[in-house]
């Protein structure tokens, strides 16, 4: 700390320095505090409003609200089975495709390619990560849908037909379509972070690895073993993206409420119902219902970016 | 002298080495496969959105349902005024918030703080409009432009706030010191040498938070909502041109449908712009040094 002994110069005798708190002090300290105090009330404030408003549908269904799969605005019926089904079978479907795919990345990033390429690479995977989801969208319903319509969904109820997950009709729009525009929204995240993990395994570890005779690949796996938790952590964060992603899956998913196993049937997600039907709902408990998806979403999200970011700091703290 | 014995690799050796090889190529490909939909999506956002790219897109209102042609000046204004309300109610929030957990932030309360803007940049935006519509257009009673800022300043937070934070700390603490040394009053440091230094950093993390809301649909639709007509006005729906592609894209019109590509081609451009801007200031950052 400062030491406020004022030392006897020649010429500066007047100068005072005064043994209190200079006032300017205090007034920057409170008004920065007051702006924290506003990102902290911020979040509470966001949590209150939305159990305000979804109050009466909090108190009419209660956990029902979780368990029916009636949607039904004529009848004042609602339950979010189909949509937390949709959320569910979307975000998984998308971790399938975009995990081993982001973890080959991460693991060429940081263990393959030499400094230039990395850089080079890197870049491109942030320019994928800075388009916005309606870009995806439009991209979805005009090139991303007819290809999986045409080719796609024929080829794979010709030779996988007998399993349940590809029967029904080959519309385009559905789960099959959602899932894929997700996992390649989902996959910038889980490389970027995964290759900041795979990077923090202290570089004893390689050599060690590959001085007893490992070659390369089992020098990596033994890595990957380190990284684990934080390898975890960047598959939530994704799937935390995954849950509460809209535009581009409301776009393809096909919108509507049912619970199939067919990856060819269209869906419904938590986030692509508030999107269609929020501005059409037009009595309170339609409303409120909305609400109280938005609030589950908001819980689930914030649960998963918690465990994420948890995980991903236990392995990237000790570098 | 003896010959030394010839090492003969066993079955057990050339498997594990192709299994090493099989697995980096994998990995090689993998990042050949990601570049795919990049390139895909940048082929067909510019080969059909140029078409329809002329003046008349930046200068003219849309048409009425029927008519072919005009453009979405409104949409490019509105998108710029919801992007200006955001700012001025999220940058202030978010810039002293980040002074604050740089400057005294090492406490408990910090801590929270920290953690809190953290578990924000993780809530979907569309949540973000349900609080907005909840905040501001239920006691309005009508959807405005200021509920779409709300709902982006929000969004615009937490990116801030953590930017600003990290490139306070970064400043070396010896400047701090030299100032404190002179007798400066701690505020005075921190605003006139402090901030200055890490002034390029707090402005690569507003450019940052920009691009990321510039591309927003979700928490517009049922806050700013759209408009066909031309409007400024905080206190009324306003255009945007992401909601405008989320319209032109599910309508059955092919004249709408090509210009919702024209509008993703200028929404990427803008978003492509400030990211080229946040390269630019941060290298010319590092060249200085």
């Amino acid at each position: 700390m400062l030491t406020r002994r004022v030392l006897p110069l020649p010429g500066l005798s007047s100068v005072k320095i005064s043994p209190r708190r200079n006032l300017g002090d205090v007034v920057f300290k409170y008004t920065t505090l007051t702006f924290a105090v506003i990102v902290l009330l911020l979040v509470v404030l966001m949590a209150y409003e939305m159990y305000v408003e979804s109050k009466p549908s909090l108190a009419k269904f209660g956990w029902d609200f979780f368990t029916s799969s009636t949607w039904d605005p004529v009848r004042e019926e609602y339950g979010a089975l189909p949509f937390i089904f949709g959320t569910m079978m979307s975000s998984l479907l998308a971790l399938l495709i975009a995990l081993p795919l982001s973890l080959g990345i991460a693991i060429f990033l940081s263990e393959m390619a030499p400094h230039w390429l990395e850089r080079a690479l890197s870049f491109l995977v942030e320019l994928l990560a800075g388009i916005p989801s309606i870009v995806y969208g439009l991209w979805g319903i005009f090139v991303l849908v007819p290809w999986i319509r045409t080719s796609v969904e024929p080829l794979l109820s010709t030779h996988l037909g007998f399993l349940p997950l590809f029967r029904g009709a080959p519309y385009g729009f559905g789960m099959l379509a959602a899932g894929f525009i997700l996992s390649i929204m989902i996959l910038p995240i889980i490389s970027s972070i995964s290759r900041d993990v795979l990077k923090a395994v202290p570089q004893g570890q390689r050599e060690a690895s590959l001085a007893i005779g490992a070659t390369k690949w089992e020098s990596i796996r033994i890595i990957l073993k380190d990284a684990k938790s934080g390898i975890l952590g960047a598959t939530l964060l994704g799937l935390g993206r995954a849950i509460g992603e809209t535009m581009a899956v409301t776009m393809v998913i096909g919108n509507r409420p049912t619970i199939s196993l067919s990856l060819f049937d269209p869906g419904y997600t938590m986030a692509s119902v508030l999107a269609n039907e929020f501005t059409e709902a037009t009595t309170s408990m339609y409303v409120s219902a909305l609400v109280e998806i938005a609030l589950l979403l908001f819980v689930i999200t914030i649960i998963v970016n918690i465990l994420a970011r948890f995980l991903v700091w236990s392995v990237t703290k000790k570098s | 002298m003896k010959a030394q014995r010839r090492y003969i690799p066993s079955f057990h050796y050339y498997k594990r080495m192709l299994t090493g090889r099989l697995m980096l190529f994998l990995c090689s490909l993998s990042s050949l496969v990601a570049l795919v939909p990049l390139l895909l999506i940048f082929f067909y956002t510019v080969t059909r959105g140029v078409d329809y790219l002329s003046l008349d897109f930046f200068m003219k209102m849309p048409k009425p349902v029927g008519e072919t042609g005009g453009g979405m000046a409104n949409a490019i204004v509105g998108t710029l005024v919801l992007i200006a309300t955001g700012s001025a109610i999220g940058l202030p929030v978010g810039i002293l918030t980040g002074i604050y957990l740089a400057e005294f932030g090492n406490g408990k309360f910090g801590t929270l703080v920290r953690f809190l803007a953290d578990v924000l940049s993780g809530v979907p935006s569309i949540v973000a409009g349900v609080v907005a519509y909840g905040l501001v257009v239920i006691p309005m009673k009508h959807f405005s432009a200021l509920a779409g800022g709300v709902a982006m300043a929000i969004l615009m937070v937490p990116t801030v706030t953590r930017t600003t934070e990290e490139m306070i700390r970064l400043v070396p603490h010896s400047y701090r010191e030299a100032g404190l040394a002179l007798g400066i009053p701690q505020w005075k440091t921190t605003v006139q040498i402090v901030l200055r230094t890490a002034f390029r950093g707090i402005v690569t993390g507003i450019l940052l938070a920009i691009a990321r809301i510039a591309g927003e649909t979700a928490p517009l639709l049922f806050t700013a909502l759209g408009n066909r007509f031309w409007s400024t006005a905080l206190d009324q729906p306003i255009a945007s041109l992401t909601v405008f592609i989320y319209d032109y894209a599910r309508a059955p019109f092919e004249d709408w449908n090509n210009q919702a590509w024209t509008a993703a081609l200028v929404l990427i451009i803008i978003i492509s712009t400030l990211s080229l801007a946040v390269r630019f200031v941060t290298r010319s950052r590092y060249t200085q040094r």
